[in-house]
């Protein structure tokens, strides 16, 4: 690689643009959090989480994303271990089936769960066909639906991230555990899992984070008793006017990300010593 | 194979069922010939695809997600190809940095960054909000056309440069004439991916809406809330038909395998 001054010009374009137009604005937006009458001050923050519909917002977020990324892992990981030891034509065409609800509109498929679990949706006109219920199932806005729909919406992410590592599994490996004498669970436990761990994380950050700053999901599979952080910081903002308690709210959505990831990277480092 | 028993099989088919089922049944309702929305649907009939062009507000906003996508993808790219150039081709100080602020847009919340955008350029510096909303979306398209193009340039021999101007070509013109046709299917992905991202966007576009100023996925979301009828089946069906031809481009210039990096 070679030295040069002129590459600083190659960027500059692009970083002029990054810094007035994602840098500033969101500077703008963290710093009046902390701005009070004289100097800086955190009332704001107190005020949030002394409130306690806000902090029952911020409880529900987390537990949301939390259980979003156990399904996420509990679905994927067996699945993308399938993946990954499937040929290589196969795999390619589960690789296919991932990526298209990936590229797909978000509103297309949190709306194709509205279809599906509406009060004429199918699971409720099947179950009033079959005489299994008297009247529908509120199966539709509420935490179930806004679950449901996370984990949709974030199960290709993390089979993505989870296949990228496995198929990097030497079989041979497994194959040696085995012929010294391992059962199946030794060699899951002893060989798989512990290699698979890179890709979990990344899987698990993508989706937690992925589950906390969520909006068009929450906003459709939602109700007005499910209301999330990115519902908050829209309804603060445009409903209510109320430019300080949003950016207050977009605040903490930072924080908790950056934190998450910390802490997810900083116990897989644990994990791998 | 060892270590891929029944019981694997069928637990990866039936999470695949969970994957694309929502997306057959979406399809199935879109032909069907009732006034709401009903799966399996009665009858066929192809007037709720139809009714889509119907909807004024369906085609204007498809025409401003178009544009902004095209326009955001353009500018980005514009400004993209150099920084991915320069990021991989040459060594210097705050290399690592600054690597890592042109992929940041990924890490900042969309619904913050909307937010931010309104905040402080249409309210405080009275931006238009259409040139805000093609600011946003060039912003959180950036790291993709940076990722995709850097990838890109790995793979390419910087020794075949050298030779243009050992021989004599200048920087611009060995960059024009060689560089980039050398790159140019990673600049094509680096295309419909940030398409894709920009066209689908939700949480930054919803804050940048005005007058006569909305997206399609804008409003999508604002029609549900209201109607249930087929049309949004039916539109949801357009859009999976665009994804379709997207994803055979990306197949064909990066390789769907890309995802799994």
């Amino acid at each position: 690689m070679k030295k040069n001054v002129y590459v600083y010009l190659l960027l500059l374009p692009g970083l002029i643009i990054l810094l007035l137009f994602l840098a500033v604005p969101l500077f703008s937006t963290v710093f009046r959090t902390f701005q009070g009458d004289e100097g800086l001050t955190l009332t704001k923050y107190i005020a949030f989480f002394k409130d306690s519909y806000d902090r029952g917002v911020y409880i529900r977020t987390l537990k949301l994303a939390l259980l979003t990324t156990l399904i996420a892992v509990i679905l994927g990981f067996p699945t993308s271990y399938y993946i990954s030891r499937v040929s290589r034509r196969v795999r390619g065409l589960y690789i296919i089936f991932a990526v298209f609800p990936l590229l797909t509109s978000p509103v297309v498929r949190s709306f194709s769960w509205m279809v599906i679990l509406g009060k004429n949706g199918i699971i409720n006109s099947t179950l009033l066909k079959l005489n299994l219920i008297e009247e529908p199932l509120r199966l539709l806005y509420n935490e179930f639906s806004i679950v449901i729909g996370l984990v949709y919406l974030f199960l290709p992410l993390m089979i993505m991230s989870l296949v990228g590592v496995m198929e990097n599994i030497d079989e041979d490996l497994i194959e040696a555990a085995e012929s010294l004498g391992a059962t199946r669970r030794e060699v899951f436990a002893r060989v798989i899992f512990p290699l698979s761990i890179p890709g979990l994380i990344v899987g698990s950050v993508l989706v937690f984070t992925g589950s906390i700053t969520a909006y068009t999901t929450p906003q459709l599979l939602g109700g007005s008793n499910t209301t999330v952080l990115a519902t908050l910081i829209y309804q603060n903002a445009m409903s209510l006017f109320d430019w300080d308690s949003a950016s207050v709210v977009a605040t903490i959505m930072i924080l908790t990300t950056v934190f998450v990831t910390f802490l997810i990277n900083k116990l897989s480092s644990r994990l791998n010593a | 194979m060892k270590g891929k028993g029944k019981f694997l099989t069928l637990f990866a088919l039936l999470v695949y069922f969970f994957l694309i089922i929502p997306l057959i049944i979406i399809t199935g309702a879109a032909f069907g010939t009732d006034e709401f929305l009903k799966f399996p649907p009665r009858g066929f009939s192809l007037k709720w695809l139809a009714n889509i062009f119907k909807v004024e507000m369906f085609v204007r906003t498809f025409k401003i997600s178009l544009e902004i996508a095209v326009l955001g993808t353009v500018l980005a790219l514009l400004v993209g190809i150099p920084a991915a150039y320069g990021l991989s081709r040459y060594d210097f100080v705050g290399k690592n940095f600054l690597q890592g602020f042109f992929l940041s847009p990924v890490l900042v919340p969309g619904i913050v960054f909307g937010f931010s955008l309104l905040n402080f350029l249409v309210i405080k510096y009275e931006m238009p909000v259409y040139t805000s909303l093609l600011v946003g979306h060039t912003v959180i398209i950036m790291p993709y056309i940076i990722r995709v193009i850097s990838s890109s340039l790995e793979n390419f021999d910087y020794s075949i440069e050298e030779a243009a101007i050992s021989l004599g070509a200048s920087k611009l013109k060995t960059f024009f004439v060689i560089v980039l046709p050398n790159i140019a299917s990673g600049v094509i992905a680096a295309f419909i991916l940030a398409f894709i991202n920009s066209f689908n966007n939700v949480p930054v576009s919803i804050f940048l809406t005005g007058p006569g100023i909305s997206t399609l996925p804008i409003q999508m979301m604002s029609y549900v809330e209201y109607y249930f009828d087929p049309t949004i089946a039916a539109l949801s069906v357009v859009l999976m038909a665009m994804t379709i031809i997207l994803m055979f481009i990306i197949e064909k210039t990066l390789g769907l395998s890309y995802f799994t990096k």
